[in-house]
């Protein structure tokens, strides 16, 4: 069985500076999102108690080849990737369909593994649109996945309540971001990642085109004003004095 | 038609408010669907919404495909061609199912909207809450999930009315095998006056002193994300920043954080924002109205003495 772990390559988040409100992202390095490597770590973890073959896909630039190494060093088997010098930045619903059109070159898939939401969006709509492209069963949130045979017990955590659910496999799953604590890749398995198979694909090789008719329009993308007073305090009546003031007035 | 839908009653009484916030300028009507509650369609109703309650018990509520077929199918037999959810986790995830299956553009998380020429210009947070991103969506049929609190809950007008909307639903492949309630503590940090926020900068010895100090301010105690995953001083549930709550005190007293942006996105809409830190490079002192450079373990014990 192939187990499937979708992957985004972002902007390392710490060392975005803001420059006129504008960010800089020349020169940022790239990485996987944070949720994503808890989703690599919850594939691991089923192919260590159920055996199987885990392969990352992602989609993205041709840096996606270097940045996919973390992914195969934290015990991804191999990697299909759709790389295309447009895909910098792509909306939801491209991402979807690439994601989608790539688990379809995999047999038998029995679970395609999400991050609850990317490291730089976190719009959390991949998982449910690649589902929803395949035609198959999703469970959102999880908190912990069992497999036995063909069935996924999988708890999926809300606001305000834990669910047990169960589904046939293949099915989609979306994992929390304290799902599991990832392991650190030894020096032996970051050797190792690189000599891992790849499997690079096109839009061309998927038959998408890129420029397909936008659904979002970003109008602008700027770091919030900062109007704050900024009144330097020295003493700790001072600090309480203000406390007193400013949380006495009531509500806004 | 605007059509709004959440399973939380009380969320959708928030959508209808953002609905009405929008209908004039759109020229919309507003349509509110509830599937299987009919106390959550009276309430509706009584906020002046024209509500429509589907009663199907093969619609599995636990199922975001199961639900989301029902929103497609109310979608296109109503005209409803913007369709608003909550932002809640049940709802983001139905929020993606749905656009497919619409082929819909879809915004999540949104924590603002505004109607401009026929358009609904929207922001949500992006690059992990550095910036604040404006889009709007240029498909035919547009999700949006509003963020929990972004608009005050609709009050009670004349005017709404329930009727049944008969739907068929598909068999849903998931299965619930049960529900339990959550047994934490139930801070609710994101509805308090006054926050007091711990950071890393905190020793576990002042925890009571921040306790202390939390409660002679009649305020609630939250933290840092590492404070509650790492350190485990606090409950996940008092977590504030963006794998935690955004919230809107009053005022917030922030104690030995750092102020890295995954946590400032939590507490930057607050009305006042006083910070204690011992680094003066700190960027939580920039963003703060008052801010003090100073070692907690001297401030915390002369603080709760001056308050209490």
């Amino acid at each position: 069985m192939n187990i499937v772990v979708a992957v985004k390559q972002v902007p390392e988040l710490q060392q975005i500076r803001i420059k006129d409100r504008q960010p800089v992202l020349e020169g940022v390095p790239f990485t996987l999102g944070k949720i994503d490597k808890n989703a690599l770590e919850a594939g691991v973890q089923l192919k260590e108690s159920n055996g199987g073959n885990l392969v990352v896909i992602s989609a993205g630039n041709e840096e996606v080849e270097e940045t996919i190494k973390e992914a195969l060093a934290a015990g991804a088997d191999e990697a299909y990737l759709v790389l295309d010098d447009g895909l910098t930045n792509i909306e939801s619903s491209l991402s979807a369909q690439l994601l989608a059109a790539t688990v379809k070159k995999l047999d038998d898939v029995g679970l395609v593994i999400f991050g609850e939401g990317s490291g730089d969006n976190y719009s959390g709509q991949v998982g449910s649109r690649v589902a929803e492209l395949l035609g198959l069963p999703q469970v959102g949130y999880a908190s912990r996945i069992e497999v036995e045979g063909n069935l996924a017990r999988i708890t999926r955590s809300l606001e305000d309540s834990d669910e047990i659910l169960e589904v046939q496999l293949p099915a989609v799953i979306s994992v929390l971001g304290d799902i599991n604590e990832p392991r650190i890749p030894s020096v032996t398995q970051i050797l190792k990642a690189g000599r891992k198979p790849k499997t690079i694909m096109d839009l061309d090789d998927l038959g998408i085109e890129s420029s397909e008719a936008r659904r979002i329009m970003t109008l602008s993308n700027l770091a919030p004003e900062n109007q704050r007073k900024r009144i330097t305090i020295k003493t700790v009546p001072d600090l309480a004095a203000a406390l007193r003031t400013e949380g006495g007035r009531g509500t806004k | 038609m605007i059509l709004i839908y959440s399973e939380k009653t009380e969320l959708a009484l928030e959508l209808l408010a953002a609905a009405c916030a929008l209908a004039d300028k759109l020229g919309s009507s507003i349509g509110a669907l509830t599937i299987n509650n009919d106390s959550g369609a009276k309430d509706l109703a009584a906020a002046g919404a024209d509500t429509y309650l589907v009663t199907n018990d093969t619609v599995n509520q636990a199922d975001a495909a199961s639900v989301a077929g029902v929103l497609q199918q109310a979608a296109q037999r109503l005209s409803a061609s913007i369709i608003l959810l909550a932002s809640n986790r049940r709802g983001k995830e139905l929020a993606g199912r749905l656009a497919q299956k619409l082929d819909a553009g879809c915004l999540t998380d949104v924590t603002g909207m505004q109607a401009i020429n026929g358009k609904i210009e929207c922001t949500r947070n992006s690059l992990g809450g550095a910036t604040i991103v404006t889009q709007q969506i240029e498909s035919e049929y547009q999700v949006i999930a509003v963020s929990p609190r972004t608009y005050a809950p609709a009050a009670a007008q004349a005017g709404g009315q329930v009727q049944g909307l008969d739907i068929q639903a598909a068999v849903s492949a998931v299965k619930l095998i049960s529900a339990s309630k959550k047994s934490e503590d139930t801070a609710d940090i994101e509805t308090a006056d006054i926050l007091v926020i711990v950071g890393l900068g905190m020793e576990q010895a002042d925890m009571e002193l921040a306790h202390a100090i939390a409660a002679a301010l009649g305020g609630e105690l939250a933290c840092s994300k590492p404070v509650a995953t790492d350190r485990k001083w606090l409950g996940e549930d008092r977590i504030v920043g963006l794998s935690g709550k955004k919230c809107k005190p009053q005022l917030a007293l922030v104690l030995g954080v750092s102020g890295q942006v995954q946590f400032t996105v939590g507490i930057r809409d607050a009305h006042t924002i006083v910070a204690v830190n011992n680094d003066e490079q700190a960027y939580i002192l920039q963003m703060a109205d008052y801010a003090m450079v100073a070692d907690l373990k001297e401030v915390l014990p002369q603080l709760q003495k001056a308050l209490s």
